[in-house]
């Protein structure tokens, strides 16, 4: 019996499409069977930012709808092994579905699948609750700004309420260069304001821009370092210990220099 | 002077600071909307503790958190309560 994890975030754009696309591509590089459910019903997205968008025969209502079979709406990566795509629907709303029929959706999913990630919409309504009716676990991804934090904070008394406790946090987009001057909260800041466990960071990355244009997810990339970040998300999702990525590997000499000499300050991370 | 301080790097507020700040106290409003059980627990303790030395109107008793400005532009949140008093119990002269 496979896991179902949601990926939420409350505010839309900080990254959640992205974010469940690289998680789900690097569990399958490390072997797992897994599938993506694009929750966001009216505006999907997880096909164009996977590159499958082009196959899309049946999507989700259908299969709630009992129009095909499961199998028949699930669109197989030909990249990765044992990796597919459930997509929305894109010409129906978010009350398709009922929270109740995402509950048996889930538990049809996890009989087949090792990973069963949900890409949740943005907002709390009708659209959260269904994304996260059929989960296990939860995952709460956010950019270190405070509209994005505070979205997170009340996603989590959402999920709390829920029975989804102790979801997990990643701090997306973060920017090394902004956290030293000081102008963007760091990894201690967010996590101390909203009280939860950190499953990884990553920085923003130009490589995620370009691989989304392509459609291929920045795991792929070797030299990415946000892709580097998603494929140890996936290990720590796994259960394995995997320690934060020192994001200061890329400073330069400089920067080196000037962090020596300025005795006693105390370093972001 | 803040000038010179802030060409120094000394002294200088720094932008994430004023935004942990800010998240804080908005947070402790929307924590406390999400649980209006929260606000319910605090009322009825309240209203226990008072009770042994007023007679209070239940029915009227307003508690809420408040923002209060202080005098920098910034705010701090306080818990504001609304106590209407029916009577005050007599202690004696010695227990007032």
């Amino acid at each position: 019996m496979g896991e179902v994890i949601v990926i939420t975030s409350g505010k839309g754009g900080v990254g959640k499409t992205t974010t469940t696309a690289n998680i789900g591509a690097a569990l399958a590089l490390t072997g797992k069977k897994v599938v993506l459910v694009d929750a966001d019903i009216g505006l999907r997205n997880l096909d164009v930012v996977m590159g499958l968008e082009n196959r899309i025969v049946y999507d989700l209502v259908d299969v709630v709808e009992k129009v095909c079979r499961l199998k028949q709406a699930l669109i197989k990566d030909k990249r990765f092994e044992g990796l597919y795509l459930l997509p929305a629907a894109q010409t129906k709303d978010k009350t398709a579905v009922s929270p109740q029929q995402m509950q048996e959706l889930c538990q049809q999913l996890k009989e087949e699948f090792d990973y069963v990630l949900i890409d949740c919409p943005a907002g709390i309504e009708q659209g959260f609750k269904n994304a996260i009716a059929g989960a296990d676990r939860a995952v709460v991804v956010t950019v270190p700004e405070v509209s994005a934090v505070r979205d997170a904070d009340r996603i989590i008394g959402l999920l709390a309420a829920n029975e989804l406790m102790d979801p997990k946090l990643i701090i997306n987009r973060i920017r090394i260069d902004m956290v030293k001057r000081g102008d963007m909260m760091n990894i201690d800041d967010t996590i101390d304001i909203l009280g939860v466990d950190l499953l990884g960071v990553v920085p923003d990355d130009e490589k995620v821009v370009i691989s989304t244009n392509k459609g291929e997810p920045a795991v792929l990339d070797e030299d990415s370092l946000a892709g580097q970040a998603y494929r140890n998300i996936a290990r720590r999702l796994m259960g394995e210990n995997v320690p934060i990525m020192d994001l200061e590997m890329d400073e330069g000499f400089l920067a080196k220099l000037k962090r020596w000499l300025s005795i006693g300050k105390k370093r972001a991370y | 002077m803040i000038d010179l301080f802030k060409f120094f790097g000394k002294g200088e507020s720094k932008s994430k600071d004023i935004a942990k700040e800010r998240l804080k106290l908005v947070l402790i409003h929307d924590r406390a909307n999400i649980s209006p059980k929260f606000l319910d627990m605090i009322k009825d303790d309240i209203i226990k503790v008072i009770s042994s030395y007023m007679e209070i109107d239940e029915s009227g008793l307003d508690i809420r958190l408040s923002r209060i400005p202080q005098g920098d532009d910034t705010y701090s949140s306080a818990l504001v309560a609304n106590i209407p008093i029916r009577r005050v119990k007599n202690m004696g002269p010695n227990k007032g």
